[in-house]
């Protein structure tokens, strides 16, 4: 592959990465972020299928097949049962403006901060990483202000695609065996998740993390 | 010898997947004490044999073979105090040990990614664990435990990755630690830096150190008791292991400072949050939660001193901790048992009562706080003077009298359980206090834990050499 396409590619998928993070701060429908997360699965399959073709690497064309599986596939078919209908009420902390502000204002932070990460690499997949970065950040702002279960779970997965974007860019990915088995504990993380919001509707009548207030000290 | 780095891993897996897959009750209830003491003996003969063992993406060195002991050790008391009359259910059984299969497999796992596999696998086998109970509270724990154990251990591999992405450096990258620590490759200082950070971050949420610690009273407070001593005698060592492990490599390639920097930060905070919460605790199973938070501040500490005294007194503090602390919840699940509530105020005259289960508890209490003959004081003061030495006087200081709080904290709670008039509640009735009266092997392993807790005291000829070999191992030396 040549090097501009891989390069556009690259770039594409790292926007549109991005993009799905900062419109989970803004989204109010459960199935809405369950069908970001599928797009934002793609994308990230899509990078690591770039990356791979562009090294000729086949292993990572193998993980990039996994990657769409899982990312797109599997996880937010496990969220997805449990996300119908809107979140509950009162599911943000904060107005959907200051959500987007917030998702802002982490995205230029990791710009800032993850400069000496890339060590002076200009590639386009090096420059790339603070996108990485921010797509960790946003996570971490999804699970501080939304209260409904499922929007909790959907902060851990950007979160979580945000280390596999660093991973990827960074590194060209894990050791097999390690991408692997990391793969498999996230999925059972949110599949053990999505069975305690179950329960959690069944105990507590509803899947607000604030209605959490049994154990205090 | 690699049969002995094997079998902790496999035997518990094989096992737990049969009486997973055949769901009979019959022998299902003995077999995770069965791994236990498979997991004991493994640890004793990599100990005993002293040398490092090498196979495949396994490794046992002094330190893996340590810290295996005290995983093997912890669980046996635990799991043969825990096998009673109403046992958990087969499915229970199973999870048990796929959470001992993977603190195995973290301990002796020679790879960083695959440990922090292993490590985020605990937090899946002990989920469902936590929430055993079904009711509002312990979904509440699992729930938060989930969460936060899962984010804080992705935290670890986020730094993980960036440690991966430093030893592209050298043109091999590797996450092999043996690799990464053998001074053969260079890391990129930047990546390097941040890596090792954010792995101690989150390896330290997962060994319950303060400020990130919020989530360990509720689910040691809700697990079932065998299983809250599993956790909070071992699960928490084990994540102060892989700290142990990545603060190895950050010392190997960008200097000590930042990694001990961060543990004694934690550790203080660690005895402060102890400290004012087990002043004002009403529930002992929290109280005894509360306090692990303290032992595992006391152990970063050790660590944080960068001294081999500190870590080897840091060491030996996992084991002796860690046999009384499953004792305690042992002797915690029985008094529940008992009285049906985990209200302090609602136990009182142990010792008249029941001093089958008071003496076992003031005594055990006794060791958490302390008091010689326990190694606990043998390793508290070696840890103070460890700070002293190197010119940490106020971190010593600020340590000794955060532990006298928690002391006057613990004590007096303790106290009114064990001592007090035994007919305040007459409501609860000798009916009650008759049941589950524990037989005498279900007597043992608390005996065995509490004599073991003093005895190892005075083992110093046989442990020294160990523990300065696994310090050694970890490249502390001085």
């Amino acid at each position: 592959m040549n090097a501009s396409l891989t390069s556009s590619l690259v770039t594409t998928a790292v926007g549109v990465l991005l993009l799905t993070a900062v419109l989970q701060t803004w989204r109010r429908s459960a199935a809405g972020s369950v069908r970001l997360l599928v797009i934002q699965g793609l994308a990230l399959a899509t990078l690591v299928a770039a990356l791979g073709a562009s090294r000729g690497d086949v292993q990572l064309l193998v993980v990039a097949g996994v990657v769409a599986l899982v990312k797109a596939g599997l996880l937010p078919w496990a969220l997805g049962r449990t996300a119908t209908g809107r979140l509950v009420e009162r599911d943000s902390a904060v107005r959907p403006a200051i959500g987007l502000l917030g998702a802002t204002v982490l995205t230029m932070f990791a710009y800032a901060v993850s400069d000496p990460l890339r060590g002076g690499d200009q590639s386009a997949a090096a420059r790339a990483i603070p996108a990485g970065m921010a797509l960790v950040l946003i996570g971490f702002w999804i699970l501080l202000t939304r209260h409904s279960a499922v929007s909790q779970l959907v902060g851990f997965v950007v979160l979580d695609n945000g280390i596999a974007m660093v991973a990827f860019l960074t590194s060209d990915g894990l050791p097999l065996t390690v991408e692997l088995g990391a793969t498999l504990d996230v999925l059972l993380v949110v599949v053990i998740l999505r069975t305690l919001t179950t329960r959690m509707r069944n105990t507590h009548g509803s899947t607000s993390v604030d209605d959490l207030t049994e154990l205090r000290d | 010898m690699t049969v002995f780095l094997w079998l902790p891993v496999l035997v518990p897996t094989v096992l737990g997947a049969i009486i997973a897959w055949r769901h009979s009750d019959a022998f299902a209830r003995f077999v995770p004490l069965v791994v236990a003491l498979v997991i004991l003996a493994c640890g004793i003969a990599l100990v005993a044999k002293g040398q490092v063992v090498t196979s495949s993406v396994l490794r046992a060195d002094a330190t893996s073979s340590y810290v295996l002991l005290c995983v093997g050790a912890v669980a046996v008391v635990a799991l043969w105090g825990g096998l009673s009359a109403q046992s958990l259910d087969v499915r229970s059984d199973a999870l048990i040990c796929a959470f001992l299969a993977a603190m195995s497999l973290a301990v002796l796992s020679d790879n960083l990614g695959v440990m922090w596999v292993a490590i985020e696998a605990t937090t899946i086998a002990t989920a469902f664990l936590v929430g055993h109970a079904g009711t509002r509270g312990a979904t509440e724990a699992a729930w938060k435990y989930v969460v936060l154990g899962s984010v804080g251990v992705a935290i670890a591999f986020l730094g993980i990755v960036l440690v991966y992405a430093s030893s592209r450096a050298s043109g091999a990258p590797t996450l092999s630690w043996v690799a990464l620590t053998s001074g053969g490759i260079s890391l990129s200082p930047h990546l390097a830096r941040a890596g090792v950070a954010l792995a101690v971050l989150g390896f330290a949420t997962k060994a319950g150190l303060a400020p990130m610690h919020s989530w360990l009273p509720d689910a040691h407070s809700q697990a079932p008791a065998p299983v809250s001593g599993l956790m909070s005698g071992v699960l928490l060592s084990v994540a102060m292991y892989a700290i142990l492990r990545v603060q190895a490599v950050g010392a190997a390639h960008i200097g000590v400072g930042l990694v001990h920097g961060m543990l004694l930060t934690f550790g203080l905070l660690s005895l402060a949050v102890a400290a004012l919460l087990t002043l004002t605790q009403r529930d002992y199973k929290r109280l005894l939660a509360y306090s692990s938070i303290e032992h595992m501040g006391i152990i970063a500490l050790g660590v944080g001193s960068g001294t081999s005294l500190g870590l080897m007194a840091a060491l030996l503090h996992m084991l002796g901790h860690g046999v009384v602390k499953a004792a305690m919840f042992v002797v915690a699940g029985r008094v529940l048992n008992v009285t049906g509530s985990s209200r302090i105020a609602s136990v009182t005259g142990l010792l008249k009562r029941r001093p089958d289960l008071g003496w076992p508890f003031l005594v055990g209490s006794a060791a958490l706080l302390g008091f010689p003959p326990f190694v606990t004081f043998f390793t508290e003061v070696a840890i103070l003077v460890a700070l002293t030495e190197t010119g940490l006087w106020w971190a010593a200081g600020a340590a000794a009298l955060l532990l006298l709080v928690t002391f006057i904290g613990i004590a007096r709670q303790v106290l009114s359980m064990a001592l007090g008039a035994p007919d305040l509640h007459p409501e609860s009735g000798d009916h009650a206090l008759v049941a589950d009266r524990p037989s005498r092997f279900r007597t043992a392993p608390v005996a065995i834990a509490l004599l073991s807790g003093a005895a190892i005291s005075f083992l110093a000829l046989v442990f020294v050499p160990v523990l300065g070999a696994a310090a050694a191992a970890l490249g502390v030396s001085r």
